[in-house]
């Protein structure tokens, strides 16, 4: 492979203009946006792997995402052992016996023949299933919410190492695209957006509503952390030795080093699933893959089972997009479910995505990168750029207010007037498709 | 034993908010369900256009509430509505010349159409929050009530009431007419006509005649005019927040599958279907069924299936089943 | 079945009608890819029917979309009443007098007779109820289900359909892709005797048929094409009759 210059180059700038900001703003806002920056890149590689490779329409980002962090609290967090002896049996009896009546619902309906009775059995044991299992779910769950409301009131977790949750996010996505995979995809591609849409916005409403399970819109905070904090960090000696020579203060330097250790945890993962995913893609796998996208039919004709290997590449991208969700949670050392919001964490992966370039998954982490060091930068400009126009208007004007106010959202028409240009002038992307 | 006020409390807390979110749904779905049969993708963007139109039906309102203008018991946004749908026309018309159009001649996959749907959608968000704001605006005026409940028993003497809101009572009146508008135009006129003869078969549209740039523009006004309508209707009943409207697209898009999409009558019927099972599935039932239940029996819990934060898991399963059982829809749809 | 020695027969290519109505003259094209088409010329002349003929692969609905605009042409030319058209798109044709019946997806399936019949009248200003009434009287089936969608009825009531769809634009030439593909023998001798009736009513036909042997049986000229070339042109009797001809497309 010859060296690709003009992607070093891209690359160069995107970190030039991370130290630029480290010197001119902060160092604590560099390293900022860096950590979620990569994040963002592995999001993106995710999408990537479903749209560039095999051209599935994704926009549940967010449901996988919020899946993956969900993993960080049931993997992270200590058990709270009086929640379990008030209720830890009804729940799991209620959820065992939720599994078993779809399980049996299933059953009935592939050993049955088809007719009235068929329908009615259906009906009977769903209804009744249901009725059982909210006989023993509800007051259980109750009781667990009830335990000391103000800090607890949920499960806990399995209080295992944190970095454990992050595979176990990608699996927690993994299931859930397998079932909306087996549902949406073989159908047109716009089921698929439609069905991805409603289960992450269900995903989300169910973390903000299950309070057993993580506090719902109550959070969870005070995650276990992988790195060092800022205060554990104080009592090292390099960070000491850096503080003095480089003549930031301590306790500065300290937090520093504390989210450098975080992008070094990040870079690592990203390296490794570049790794895989590029290995993946030169792969005869991944030549096959890509055949499938360009000519469906061709490859059906072929004997390609092309639903099944649709599902295995959906199930893969999302399995990346929830370790990208589990790694954000323990980045930002809390779950918050009412910070979910699809604009933010589905439809900006798609604007990286595309400015990045469509199949390429260097595009996606530099559209990553890239995408999300706007999406910082463009709020205190698009401020400032008000400031000045509407300067006419004089300062306790109640226009300028109101723009002032609403100025935040300038960055989202930004995004979408980014993505529309780059999709009809340059839909190759920054680092098209080879 | 009392099935009289049990059908009453039925109709007061189910039916009417059911009819009348059933009939905002519809009216949306149908919009959804048009584009999807002519011009053949699924418009994410359609929830935060229907946004864009009743936001500025409510700037529109609020300056003609600054004027002293009403419109008596009505909803002074009636007024304004004319206003809304043709702003929001010129918009999807731009949104088309600027973006749409371009893929269109392209002849490119029906997804990325969709994708591009996705930016306008963007585009369209980002305009409506800057212009508005996120939160939420109220700008029901006029008479609350038609009926009052405790007016209603008072005067009949039942321990049930009825009341209807003019909010609901607009919506459902205004949804039927535009409808039966509707209809009317599609089955009746030579423009109609040719919009289901481009979306049966666009080959042989084009080898009759029927000039394919025509049917797309109409197909746009019809979709602005419905989002327009659906949107201040909606809003009217329970108030405007942009998020809640890009949360629509869901149960519009769940109500145009399941009735089949790009099929107007099923889109109707989808969307009474997907708002009526809403209200049944996170409805308490007690109340009504305290009423049945003979003396001594009333039921001590809430008998409530599902909590209504779950709303949205309700039009999804009911999409999900029919996804899974009948892809057409209901009744047939485009080919999938 | 040895088609090669076909490339030689340039002397195939048949002389123009001077009163033929549609004339495709030497045309060749194909789909930006190889030509398809080498040098092929098919014409009609008035209230005549003109059969194109051949195995599978030789091009045959290759050709009629050449005539009707659908194919883009390297060479040769299109001439509609002695105009000359090649440039015009199929819409313009249809503007034109010329009306194209495609072998599938033919109607409009969600729509009743009627309905579909006003599409097939979309371009007309005046009254269409005289031309539907002659419709109806070619095909009274087609009467009777006038309220019903199109893609309720049989195999051979659609093709009706789909032929009365294309006849409401009153055009001076009807083009039909294999209108027997796929209805029954029974069936197919209808179509053939209502085409024939078209025929007298002044219309000219052109035609593709898989079904060589009963198709020549009604035309007034035929044309056996291999290979995107003209092969054998002729009269219908006399290609039936000719014994190469027979042999070679006819099953003997």
């Amino acid at each position: 492979m010859s060296v690709n210059w003009r992607n070093i180059f891209l690359f160069a700038v995107m970190g030039l203009a991370l130290v630029m900001t480290g010197m001119y703003q902060s160092w604590t806002l560099a390293l900022t946006i860096l950590n979620m920056g990569l994040i963002s890149s592995i999001m993106a590689l995710g999408v990537n792997m479903q749209w560039g490779y095999a051209g599935l329409f994704n926009v549940g980002v967010m449901g996988y995402t919020a899946l993956g962090g969900l993993a960080v609290v049931l993997i992270g967090m200590p058990p709270v052992g009086e929640a379990w002896s008030a209720g830890g049996l009804g729940v799991i009896l209620g959820i065992l016996i939720g599994i078993g009546t779809i399980l049996a619902a299933i059953a009935l309906w592939t050993r049955m023949a088809p007719g009235k009775l068929r329908v009615l059995a259906l009906i009977a044991v769903l209804t009744g299933g249901f009725a059982l299992n909210r006989y023993f779910f509800l007051p259980a769950a109750a009781a667990i919410e009830s335990v000391n409301p103000a800090s607890e009131g949920y499960l806990g977790g399995l209080g295992l190492p944190v970095l454990l949750s992050w595979p176990v996010g990608a699996v927690f996505a993994a299931a859930a695209a397998w079932l909306i995979g087996r549902i949406a995809l073989g159908l047109r591609s716009d089921y698929l957006a439609i069905a991805t849409l409603g289960i992450s916005e269900i995903i989300i409403n169910f973390l903000k509503n299950e309070d057993w399970l993580s506090r719902g819109v109550k959070n969870v905070v005070g995650l276990p952390r992988p790195v060092a904090t800022p205060v554990e960090m104080r009592q090292y000696e390099f960070v000491f030795q850096m503080s003095q020579m480089t003549g930031i203060p301590i306790n500065r330097m300290a937090t520093i080093a504390s989210m450098a250790g975080f992008a070094l945890l990040f870079v690592l993962v990203l390296a490794i699933l570049m790794w895989l995913a590029e290995k993946a893609l030169n792969s005869p796998w991944g030549r096959m893959m890509r055949a499938i996208r360009d000519n469906e039919t061709a490859a059906r004709a072929m004997g390609k089972d092309v639903t099944k290997r649709h599902l295995n590449i959906f199930v893969l991208g999302s399995a990346v997009c929830g370790l990208a969700g589990a790694m954000m949670v323990t980045l930002d050392g809390q779950l918050n479910p009412g910070t979910y919001e699809p604009l933010r964490y589905t439809f900006l992966i798609w604007v990286m995505v595309i400015v990045g370039g469509q199949g390429n998954n260097w595009g996606a982490v530099l559209g990553g990168m890239l995408i999300w060091f706007l999406w910082v930068q463009v709020e205190p400009a698009g401020r400032w750029l008000a400031e000045v126009l509407t300067s006419g208007f004089g300062v306790d004007s109640a226009v300028r207010d109101h723009i002032m106010n609403n100025v935040a959202h300038m960055r989202l028409l930004t995004m979408g007037v980014a993505m529309l240009l780059v999709m009809r002038f340059s839909p190759r992307g920054l680092i098209p498709e080879r | 034993m009392d099935p009289l006020n049990a059908l009453l409390a039925l109709t007061n807390f189910v039916l009417i908010p059911g009819i009348a979110y059933g009939s905002q749904l519809a009216l949306g779905a149908l919009g959804v369900t048009l584009i999807y049969g002519i011009l053949r993708f699924a418009n994410i963007a359609h929830g935060d256009v229907m946004a864009f139109g009743t936001m500025w039906v409510i700037l529109g309102t609020w300056l003609l509430q600054s004027w002293g203008v009403s419109l008596g018991f009505l909803p002074t946004a009636l007024l304004v509505l004319p206003f809304g749908i043709v702003i929001t026309i010129l918009y999807l018309l731009a949104a088309d010349r600027l973006v749409f159009r371009f893929y269109r001649k392209q002849r490119v996959r029906p997804v990325t159409l969709v994708m591009a749907s996705l930016g306008v959608m963007f585009v369209t968000n980002g305009l409506v929050r800057l212009i508005i704001g996120p939160g939420s605006q109220y700008f029901e005026d006029g008479e609350r009530f038609i009926i009052n409940v405790r007016e209603f028993v008072a005067v009949t003497g039942f321990e049930e009431g009825v009341g209807l809101r003019t909010a609901q009572a607009t919506t459902i009146i205004v949804a039927l007419i535009v409808m039966a508008v509707l209809f009317w135009f599609l089955n009746r006129t030579r423009t109609g006509k040719s919009m289901r003869a481009y979306s049966d078969n666009e080959d042989l549209a084009l080898l009759s005649g029927i000039n394919p740039d025509r049917v797309v523009m109409v197909t746009w006004i019809l979709a602005g005019g419905l989002a327009a309508i659906a949107g201040v209707l909606y809003g009217l009943d329970k108030g405007f927040r942009p998020f809640t409207y890009f949360q629509m697209l869901l149960p519009i898009f769940a109500a145009a599958i399941v009735g089949g999409l790009g099929n107007p009558m099923g889109a109707i019927a989808g969307g009474y279907i997907i708002a009526l099972s809403e209200m049944t599935i996170t409805y308490a039932w007690r109340r009504v069924v305290a009423h049945l239940a003979p003396e001594g029996w009333e039921p001590t819990n809430l008998l409530q299936v599902l909590s209504s934060d779950y709303n949205l898991a309700v039009s999804f399963a009911i999409m999900v089943l029919v996804l899974i059982f009948r892809p057409t829809g209901i009744f047939k749809g485009k080919t999938i | 079945m040895s088609m090669s020695d076909a490339s030689d027969a340039e002397g195939a290519i048949p002389p123009v009608p001077d009163n033929a109505v549609l004339v495709g003259e030497r045309m060749t094209g194909g789909y930006g890819g190889a030509d398809i088409l080498h040098s092929c010329t098919i014409a009609v002349e008035k209230g005549k029917i003109a059969v194109v003929v051949g195995p599978n692969g030789a091009g045959k609905s290759t050709a009629m979309k050449a005539v009707f605009g659908m194919l883009p042409l390297r060479e040769g030319s299109v001439r509609l009443d002695g105009r000359d058209i090649t440039r015009l798109t199929p819409q313009a044709r249809v503007a034109e007098g010329m009306a194209f019946v495609p072998q599938n997806n033919n109607i409009f399936p969600s729509m009743t007779v009627r309905e579909n019949l006003e599409m097939g009248a979309f371009l007309r200003r005046d009254g269409i109820r005289e031309t539907m009434e002659q419709v109806f009287e070619l095909f009274p089936i087609l009467r009777e289900k006038r309220e019903q969608p199109t893609g309720e009825l049989s195999g051979g009531q659609r093709q009706q359909v789909a032929v009365g769809r294309a006849l409401m634009t009153r055009p001076s030439v009807l083009m039909l892709d294999e209108p027997t593909a796929g209805v029954s023998p029974i069936v197919m001798d209808e179509l053939f005797d209502r085409i024939i009736e078209v025929a007298r009513t002044g219309i000219s036909i052109l035609m593709v048929e898989q079904n060589a042997r009963q198709a020549l049986g009604i035309a007034d000229t035929g044309y056996v094409m291999v290979q995107g070339r003209n092969r054998f042109t002729d009269t219908g009797q006399a290609l039936l009759a000719d014994p190469e001809v027979r042999k070679s497309f006819l099953g003997g």
